[in-house]
């Protein structure tokens, strides 16, 4: 297994994927951090789990339906769904441009 | 006027006609301007808390005796962790990043607490995105520990126990993802509940890690930790990992006990011998020991038991939740709600780095299916530690309450301070954590009792029994 030594481009790599705009110090200091955090988790190599199977959640349960109703009391209407943004138009949501090349 | 300490003094005296609910409204924000200094509370909903009071005083004018039969905690002051959406009342999980959010609706237990009789006092401080051990990850400041301003009050539902030890409310609701409930009560001498994974519902409460948050609640007396649970638990067809349950409970003997049956003397108490290693503070460790004391002294059995991958629990909880962190906090986006990403504190973007690193190609098997799978061995020790007895007596934190900024550079030393209370967690067992003396240096001590899923009833009997005995 991959022990630590995390780099500084791994570093920049996992904040992009995760939308994180990071300083240069910022980078180095959880570059630093992750790897004696990572250090830590490699313990779990002492245990055997060859023949576990992982557990996702404890409930047991699994497939809870219900059927496909709406309930009109409980939807937000236009107007309250819009209340929280800071940038609307005509009833949207404005959202900032993705893709600009054609 | 002497503010009630309990639901019962609380109810009586307002069918006594000793106090109105307005009076009561008065005396609790009274306290709460007069300990601004601990940055309990982020929001105090004053204007909302005098119109609850007056509809309070209307019923029990209009219904009498009756009006508390149909709003069973009719009266009862409640704050919430700000993580609790609360419609048109402002909830910020404790990070700039909410700062305006004002909700458009409101969490399932915030709804079933309103429907029964409660008065809102406010939204409590806590650690940012419940992202903490110690209160200090707020963006509003770190909230004070109520017996030692310099000491931490423990995290991350902070503002919820310190409002409850200097009365600012009567009950606090929080939640507990890795001890949040358990470990502030612990360090501000209240009682702190947490429930079993799947008795109360998340909808409407601000995710952090979705496979472990549990729903709980702050108070001082075992039976109105009990009371509020009654009102909150159940299924809400919102959060479909909720499951009703019977009581009474049925112990291992097969007995059925119930409220009435005050007889505790067939339980067994097991004591977990890795909660009691190198690393706990030995005033820590021999003030539990003299809990299970009292316990043996009202002839319960203690016997000890092993959980022998309890200290692996650190390592599997720190990857299992900093990836549910990172998923669960992608959503904040600034476009529908809230700010963007850049003010995210600092706590926030190294869970987010870590559990991003975590289920990053690569890494997957190495760590995160690593963990679950430890994850299993872990529940197959309580599994087996509780056909041998009812429930588990151990420490709640490792060390009493420390002083702020000792831990704040240390993410490492900050996280292990979870070593005692995640385990239940990663099983989605019940916690009850109850104060019992105090440190030389003054500073609240306690324990936390655990049972098996859904074995709440068996909890609060002990409680209480623990609580005639020592008080």
């Amino acid at each position: 297994m991959h022990m630590g030594n995390i780099t500084l481009e791994e570093v920049a790599h996992i904040a992009r994927l995760a939308k994180l705009s990071l300083t240069k110090k910022e980078k180095e200091k959880f570059r630093d951090q992750l790897e004696k955090i990572i250090g830590y988790f490699n313990e779990l190599n002492e245990v055997d789990t060859a023949k576990v199977e992982p557990t996702s959640q404890t409930t047991g349960l699994n497939n809870i339906f219900r059927s496909d109703e709406t309930n009109s009391e409980e939807c937000l209407t236009q107007e309250e769904a819009l209340s929280q943004t800071e940038s609307s138009y005509n009833g949207y949501f404005k959202v900032p441009l993705i893709i600009d090349k054609k | 006027m002497d503010t009630p300490k309990s639901i019962a003094e609380t109810q009586n005296g307002l069918l006594a006609r000793k106090f109105s609910a307005v009076e009561l409204v008065d005396s609790y924000l009274k306290t709460i301007a007069e300990n601004k200094d601990m940055k309990a509370y982020i929001t105090i909903s004053d204007e909302r808390a005098y119109q609850d009071a007056k509809k309070v005083d209307k019923l029990i004018a209009d219904l009498g005796k009756k009006a508390f039969l149909e709003f069973p905690l009719l009266g009862v002051t409640v704050s919430h962790k700000d993580l609790f959406l609360t419609k048109g009342i402002r909830t910020t999980a404790g990070s700039k990043v909410l700062d305006n959010y004002i909700p458009q609706y409101s969490a399932t237990v915030v709804k079933k607490l309103e429907d029964s009789g409660t008065i809102l006092i406010g939204k409590t401080n806590c650690d940012a995105w419940a992202h903490g051990a110690s209160g200090e990850n707020s963006d509003y400041g770190p909230t004070k520990n109520p017996y030692h301003k310099e000491y931490v009050p423990g995290g991350s539902s902070s503002g919820s126990a310190v409002a409850v030890a200097k009365d600012m409310t009567l009950i606090s609701t929080g939640t507990d993802t890795g001890g949040s409930i358990r470990q502030p009560a612990n360090f501000c001498g209240v009682i702190g509940f947490k429930p079993t994974y799947g008795a109360v519902s998340r909808y409407g409460i601000i995710a952090m890690a979705s496979s472990l948050d549990s729903v709980g609640h702050f108070a001082k007396r075992v039976e109105d930790i009990e009371k509020v649970f009654q009102v909150t638990r159940g299924e809400d067809r919102k959060d479909a990992t909720v499951k009703n349950f019977q009581f009474p409970l049925r112990l291992r003997s097969g007995r059925a006990i119930s409220n009435s049956q005050k007889n505790t003397k067939k339980i067994t108490i097991g004591i977990p011998k890795e909660y009691f290693i190198e690393g706990i503070d030995k005033e820590v460790a021999k003030n539990v020991l003299d809990a299970a004391k009292v316990f043996e002294n009202m002839g319960i059995n203690l016997k000890e038991v092993s959980l022998p991958h309890t200290k692996y629990a650190i390592s599997v909880y720190y990857i299992v939740q900093s990836a549910e962190v990172s998923s669960n906090l992608a959503r904040y986006d600034g476009i529908r709600y809230g700010s963007d990403r850049h003010s995210f504190g600092e706590e926030a973007k190294r869970r987010i780095m870590l559990g991003t690193y975590v289920l990053s190609a690569g890494y997957y098997d190495a760590y995160y299916l690593k963990a679950m799978q430890v994850r299993s061995k872990i529940i197959q020790d309580f599994d087996e530690a509780f056909e041998r007895v009812d429930a588990i007596l151990a420490p709640v934190c490792p060390t009493p309450p420390f002083k702020m900024g000792e831990k704040a550079g240390n993410p490492l030393q900050m996280y292990l301070a979870d070593i005692l209370t995640v385990a239940a967690n990663l099983a989605g067992i019940p916690g009850l954590a109850m104060p019992f003396n105090f440190s030389k240096a003054g500073l609240p001590l306690g324990f936390q009792l655990l049972g098996k899923r859904f074995s709440e009833e068996t909890l609060f009997n002990l409680g209480k029994s623990f609580a005639e005995q020592t008080t």
